[in-house]
């Protein structure tokens, strides 16, 4: 089936070589990175981790995010969502590919990474982290080829599938489950000791998973023949605006217990977040950019005539891409390092290299997602026929 | 010979099979931590069941001015100094007591003592969580003296361990440290580190394996730093910790840092 993303139209191979060329400038300055080691980054013994664990983080959220998908279809039998789930799995693989790459850019010694396997520590959620994303990526690649395979044949899926897709609804919520576990188990981290660190995640990842499905569907149905259905968008604009309120609701809970139990370890990080601490307030502006991101997109998710619109959709849906990726990217991930232990306020900001090697894996991981999608939509488009 | 070819090929397999599957169990069921015998000891080693730290900041608050436990380590330890706070290595350095002690922050504290300049340094914890967090044991709690180490050979430079460390006792390589030891002050007997792993204080753990104490406690003429065994009743750190009111840097998170401080 892949012999089909080598035939494309000249705006096809325009995209892929503007991916390519980004992934080369990010290629540049990772070698770069390479021999000169991570200051090469914005990072300091006070904010080790910043804006790669930001966008893997936030990326496991839009892995998970497939189960949206799978479990409508699979489970309830919601026939609608037949057309678009392979679409939501292979998001699933490009966003785990590029959660592998982030973490693997973040590594200060990246050709060491296999003693993780050769000397396995189950009492590191790091190692488990590995396991379930590894899983989870084999889970979707095959289930998602198996099920394109068959319909490319125009043959029902291979009996073996099912229990496969079974197995990837729990492993979708583990992946953003662990993932969370790496923050909410860290004593002295009192941004991230909160038990609800996993149902955040969670929510989070269904809001902004979707959403991002939502404008990749749009844009797939303006560019081909192939059309992902008026009515799959719809269920999709429902699954956001729901899991979006629930993700807003969770943070105003983290807010009410740092705030009414006003113990200065909890509040601290969220002042220093949304309103600045000891005349540090570098995160202030986009926190409140997310903020008004946030109310704006549920504005219009809300209400059912400006949801079912699907201009105003398109709007919506990429402010709730956007605010999702500000909270939990940069915000949770940096918020969490300041105050440093020691109560002092160390800011940080990416460099250039930093930038551009994340737009680097970012192309990466968008030119996964475009091969495939090429060979989803095109075997979808030929059935069609 | 009752045994064929056969079966003797089929135990042999099995017996291989158990022990690889044993080594891993084991490996896997008692992480983080090694055997005393998996070191060799030279005879004249210091040991200890658990190595501690007591620093008396009466005397140190005497002698303000003076960084010789800071300075013996620096060479010691072939620690870079790069002159700028983002790149900076510290394994043991001075911060002021509302800084090292953030939860007893009080608009009222004694006033020398809001200011005061507290020796930090690794505090070696009982339960320590950035051992708990490393996926490779680079970082691992040595059974026989409690001492938490670093393999710098072994570490991938994740730094989840930086995260878990509620004392920001841990420094990362952000670049190739040796361009930055002081080449006359450096120390050959010690290894400097490479670029993109993670060091901290190890108690000279390397001193110890030669009989020697810390090269702080060694450096302090005012006796500040004192070093022993905790769990042996009769050492001095613990007649220290009878006789004084001490106390530890964040002792709420349940880590048990084994260095203390007289106040």
């Amino acid at each position: 089936m892949l012999e089909k993303a080598l035939t494309g139209s000249g705006k096809y191979w325009g995209w892929i070589f503007f991916l390519l060329a980004v992934i080369g400038v990010g290629f540049i300055f990772y070698l770069q990175q390479l021999s000169y080691g991570l200051g090469i980054t914005g990072l300091s013994r006070d904010v080790s981790w910043g804006f790669y664990i930001a966008q893997f983080t936030y990326l496991v959220g839009v892995a998970a995010s497939a189960v949206m998908l799978v479990i409508p279809y699979y489970l309830h039998n919601y026939k609608k969502f037949g057309r678009i789930t392979v679409l939501g799995e292979f998001l699933a693989v490009s966003a785990v590919t590029m959660c592998i790459l982030f973490i693997f850019v973040d590594l200060g010694q990246p050709f060491r990474v296999m003693n993780v396997i050769l000397h396995p520590t189950p009492n590191s959620v790091m190692f488990w982290d590995m396991i379930v994303l590894l899983g989870y990526f084999m889970l979707n690649i095959v289930i998602a080829w198996a099920t394109l395979g068959a319909e490319r044949k125009s043959a029902p899926p291979p009996a073996w599938i099912k229990p496969l897709i079974y197995l990837s609804i729990p492993w979708a919520v583990s992946i953003h489950t662990v993932t969370a576990f790496l923050y909410a188990g860290l004593p002295g981290r009192h941004l991230w000791l909160t038990a609800i660190m996993a149902a955040r995640f969670l929510a989070s990842a269904f809001a902004s998973g979707p959403a991002l499905l939502i404008i990749i569907c749009l844009i797939v149905r303006s560019q081909t023949r192939f059309d992902p259905g008026k009515e799959a968008i719809q269920t999709l604009a429902k699954i956001v605006t729901y899991a979006m309120l629930t993700n807003v609701f969770f943070l105003l809970l983290e807010f009410f217990t740092a705030f009414y139990s006003k113990i200065p370890g909890h509040m601290q990080p969220l002042q220093y977040l949304f309103f600045g601490l000891e005349g540090h307030g570098k995160l202030v502006p986009f926190m409140w950019t997310f903020v008004v991101l946030a109310v704006v997109g549920l504005g219009l998710l809300i209400p059912p005539s400006s949801r079912s619109n699907e201009n105003l959709l398109a709007v919506a849906a990429i402010a709730i891409v956007v605010s999702t990726w500000i909270d939990k990217g940069m915000g949770l991930v940096v918020g969490g390092f300041i105050p440093n232990p020691f109560e002092e306020v160390v800011e940080y900001a990416p460099t250039l290299p930093e930038i551009s090697i994340t737009l680097g894996v970012w192309a990466i991981g968008f030119l996964v997602l475009t091969v495939l999608f090429k060979v989803a939509v095109s075997v979808k488009e030929e059935a069609a026929q | 010979m009752g045994c064929k070819r056969r079966e003797f090929l089929k135990i042999a397999g099995l017996s291989t099979l158990a022990g690889l599957a044993g080594k891993s169990a084991y490996e896997l069921l008692a992480p983080g931590e090694l055997e005393a015998s998996q070191f060799m000891s030279g005879g004249q080693a210091l040991e200890a069941e658990r190595w501690a730290m007591v620093i008396d900041m009466k005397k140190c608050s005497e002698q303000e001015e003076c960084r010789d436990c800071i300075d013996v380590c620096r060479h010691v330890h072939n620690i870079p100094d790069f002159n700028n706070p983002k790149d900076e290595i510290k394994w043991i350095w001075k911060s002021p007591f509302q800084h090292a002690f953030p939860e007893q922050e009080s608009e009222f504290v004694e006033e020398k003592l809001k200011e005061l300049p507290f020796i930090v340094l690794c505090n070696h914890c009982k339960n320590p969580p950035c051992v708990r967090v490393c996926p490779t044991q680079a970082t691992f709690k040595r059974k026989k003296d409690g001492v938490v180490m670093m393999d710098y050979h072994r570490c991938i430079g994740c730094r989840f361990c930086m995260a878990a460390c509620p004392y920001g006792s841990r420094s990362f390589n952000w670049r190739d440290p040796r361009p930055f030891v002081n080449k006359e002050e450096g120390n050959p007997e010690y290894p400097t580190r490479t670029k993109g792993v993670v060091e901290k204080c190890t108690f000279c753990d390397e001193r110890l394996a030669v009989g020697k104490i810390p090269a702080c406690v060694e450096a302090c003429k005012e006796k500040v730093l004192v070093f022993g065994d905790l769990d042996n009743p009769n050492s001095e750190v613990r007649e220290l910790l009878r006789t004084n009111y001490t106390i530890r840097r964040k002792p709420e998170l349940g880590t048990e840092p084994s260095v203390f401080y007289i106040v």
